[in-house]
């Protein structure tokens, strides 16, 4: 029996945590109960990406686009849409609805017609846990090409040529790294695969890992071929379980197929694969730091040079690639280097990808050409600020990174721009930040993390990291002065230009930007002792302000019985008793409750 | 795996796997699947052209059901789409099926012995 329909059910992590895993079976229920089992395909796809509308089931040949789905609505999904072909409107994401009530495919939403998916191609769209619907997207022919027509010299120079840089954060040539590894003689070398992402909000890597490990498998083994080494590693971290389980089927597949092995191809070529898991420590995502994780040392970076394309894993020329920049490399080489330097901009080429998060309509994961305004990923894909408030900053690069003010929006998306304005690309963490947030709560937050993760082998990182963070408590506290943040600001750039790595250089970089574009609300806090953002707690009050429409829901939760007032009167609060916890902020249903 | 050929081969069969996700540009044929359409055996009518286009390999060639256009006495009523063309069939049996593939889908001449308008008449 050949399906007439194909119903792809999202199964990333996010929607799995939203529910997505039980959805499957309640089809199969359904389909079966109506006698149309056969006629209908299920498929458990990687993540679709606009994670905050999740768990997804999109059915083809129409392309119809169901968002939030639960558990009950899998009954009317088979019986009105697939039974009797009548497309259930009401659980249609609303976005792709037109004015009219028209159904829209899936790829003609909003959210999507801006993107431009190299990285994500097939991520959404096939089942990770079948190779075959990987080969049918043109999946390993890029492999082919290089070991048939290609030598590993000219792949380097495809690779050079097409511009790709590292998209872990550095931004490094591809192809002048392999160049490093290639001109490098030795009879063994190594490539890896560097999935341990780290910053806290980024899902990129995981995405791909979950919904394409396939593309992963094969960028790895163009490198490979392209360095001269026949062995790779996957370095992924242990709290990405549905990835690594992926990851385990492809491989076992790609050496069914006969893709990953001896002689691969016929033409002589071995490739092997391993996976190694890490413990889920920030510092691991650090080269060196990776390399002593996957020998067993414990995971601390060293000093560079020698460079781990000179002596590597096991003292043998190594080079480190990025989950994202090797899924990018079958789509390089097969459809050609002119192809992909022809997105993006002159310096920065081919697309990024970004976990869009934070106070964003449409969180998720999205792909965008590089040169892309930041304005056009947040209002146009991401459909803007909740609630209509006013956007302050947008971070980027993660704990690594900077922000970038509300006046600097219209800057494209380059390596370049995103560093002239004091953040970095990073690995594609974006996070929005709105009026309601507190730039030194924030500053707060990163260096809480980057605390947390310093290994300690360095005196700048070890002990500068804690300092820093010891003043922004102090001045979130209401306690600081002016000095201090002359303090910050010197220590933050002694522990940018001494720290051994990249993890103690990048730390300050939140402070720094932050104290840059945002000086005055770091002053507010010391001179006026008053917190802007609303956040900090010893420098708030809560009021209500006469837009109470006294339902007295803020009285009846809250927790220190502060809140006074009777039925349908303005309410107040007794700011002496009051802890600041903010719940009746939240729960009031008509925003009379502020905090200043 | 031994040459390209060997992946072009898997690919080629695989692809029948893959093509319905994506953008369909080419003929659809519609079916009516209300009640009235499946008492007036709407289902098996589907089926076979579901089991028809992928004897033939027809890939642009998507079948969907869809509700009840209105004329439930006249059922089973299937609609194909070409570009800005339609074609309404009524009292689709099972042999005109083969031959509305046979005959339009791939020979491009309408079976005019379904088509609505002789029912009007």
């Amino acid at each position: 029996m050949i399906e007439r329909a194909h119903v792809l059910i999202c199964s990333g992590s996010n929607c799995i945590s939203r529910g997505s895993k039980s959805l499957r079976q309640e089809f199969e229920d359904n389909l079966s109960r109506l006698g149309i089992r056969d006629e209908i395909k299920l498929v458990n796809t990687g993540c679709v990406g606009l994670c905050e509308q999740g768990p997804f089931v999109i059915v083809y040949p129409e392309g119809v686009f169901y968002a939030q789905v639960k558990m009950k609505d899998i009954k009317t999904i088979c019986d009105e849409h697939l039974y009797k072909g009548r497309i259930v409107e009401k659980l249609v994401f609303d976005e792709a609805l037109t004015e009219t009530k028209e159904v829209r495919a899936f790829d003609e939403i909003k959210f999507y017609a801006k993107q431009t998916r190299v990285a994500l191609r097939n991520c959404g769209l096939i089942n990770p846990d079948d190779i075959e619907e990987y080969i049918a997207r043109d999946g390993y022919r890029g492999l082919g090409k290089v070991l048939i027509d290609m030598t590993p010299i000219s792949v380097i120079e495809e690779m050079i040529k097409s511009g790709l840089r590292g998209r872990g954060g550095g931004g490094f040539s591809t192809g002048l790294k392999w160049k490093f590894a290639y001109n490098n003689k030795s009879d063994q070398k190594y490539v890896i695969c560097n999935a341990d992402e780290g910053d806290p909000g980024a899902f990129m890597d995981r995405a791909l890992l979950e919904g394409d490990p396939h593309s992963i498998l094969e960028g790895l083994m163009i490198a490979g071929y392209a360095i001269g080494a026949d062995k790779g590693y996957i370095y992924v971290r242990i709290e990405y379980p549905t990835a690594i389980e992926k990851l385990k089927v492809a491989i076992k597949q790609a050496k069914e197929y006969g893709l990953l092995g001896n002689n691969i191809f016929g033409t002589g070529f071995n490739f092997d694969i391993e996976i190694r898991l890490g413990a889920g420590a920030f510092v691991c995502g650090e080269e060196t730091a990776l390399i002593a994780s996957i020998e067993g040392a414990r995971g601390m970076s060293r000093n560079k040079p020698p460079f781990p394309a000179e002596r590597g894993l096991w003292g043998k020329p190594t080079i480190i690639n990025n989950v994202e920049t090797l899924a990018n490399i079958p789509a390089v080489i097969f459809q050609g280097a002119d192809w992909f330097s022809r997105i993006g901009t002159e310096k920065s080429k081919g697309t990024k990808v970004f976990s869009l998060g934070g106070n964003i309509k449409n969180a998720g994961l999205v792909e965008v050409p590089m040169g892309t305004t930041l304005r056009e990923v947040i209002y146009e894909i991401g459909g803007g600020i909740p609630k209509n408030k006013m956007l302050k900053a947008v971070q980027t690069g993660g704990p690594s990174g900077g922000a970038i003010p509300e006046s600097n929006l219209d800057l494209p998306i380059e390596y370049e721009t995103l560093i002239a304005a004091g953040s970095m690309m990073g690995s594609g963490g974006m996070v929005v930040i709105d009026e309601d947030n507190c730039m030194v709560d924030i500053c707060r937050f990163y260096l809480e993390f980057t605390v947390e993760e310093s290994c300690g082998k360095c005196t700048p990182c070890r002990e500068g990291t804690k300092k820093m963070l010891e003043m922004l408590q102090i001045i979130s506290s209401g306690e600081g002065t002016l000095e201090h943040l002359d303090k910050l600001e010197q220590l933050a750039r002694m522990v940018k230009s001494s720290s051994l790595c990249g993890l103690g250089q990048a730390a300050p970089n939140p402070i720094l930007s932050m104290l840059d574009n945002f000086r005055d609300e770091f002053e507010a806090h010391v001179v006026d002792k008053k917190c802007p953002g609303g956040v900090c707690k010893p420098l708030i009050k809560l009021l209500v302000t006469d837009d109470c429409i006294g339902c007295t829901k803020c009285a009846q939760n809250c927790p220190v019985n502060c809140i006074s007032g009777s039925i349908k009167q303005l309410h107040t609060i007794d700011t002496s008793a009051c802890i600041k916890c903010g719940i009746c902020k939240n729960i009031c249903p008509v925003d009379a409750i502020v905090s200043i | 795996m031994k040459s390209l050929d060997d992946l072009k081969k898997i690919r080629d069969a695989a692809q029948k796997k893959v093509t319905m996700r994506g953008k369909n540009d080419g003929t659809r044929i519609l079916v009516g699947m209300a009640t009235c359409g499946i008492s007036a055996g709407a289902r098996p009518v589907m089926n076979r052209f579901v089991e028809e286009i992928a004897k033939r390999d027809l890939n642009t060639v998507t079948v969907t059901p869809v509700g009840c256009i209105g004329e439930c006495a006249i059922e089973p009523i299937v609609e194909v789409l070409q570009g800005e063309e339609r074609t309404t069939y009524c009292k689709v049996t099972e042999e005109a099926v083969e031959r509305i593939i046979n005959e339009h889908i791939i020979g491009g001449k309408v079976v005019t012995d379904y088509v609505i308008g002789k029912y009007r008449l």
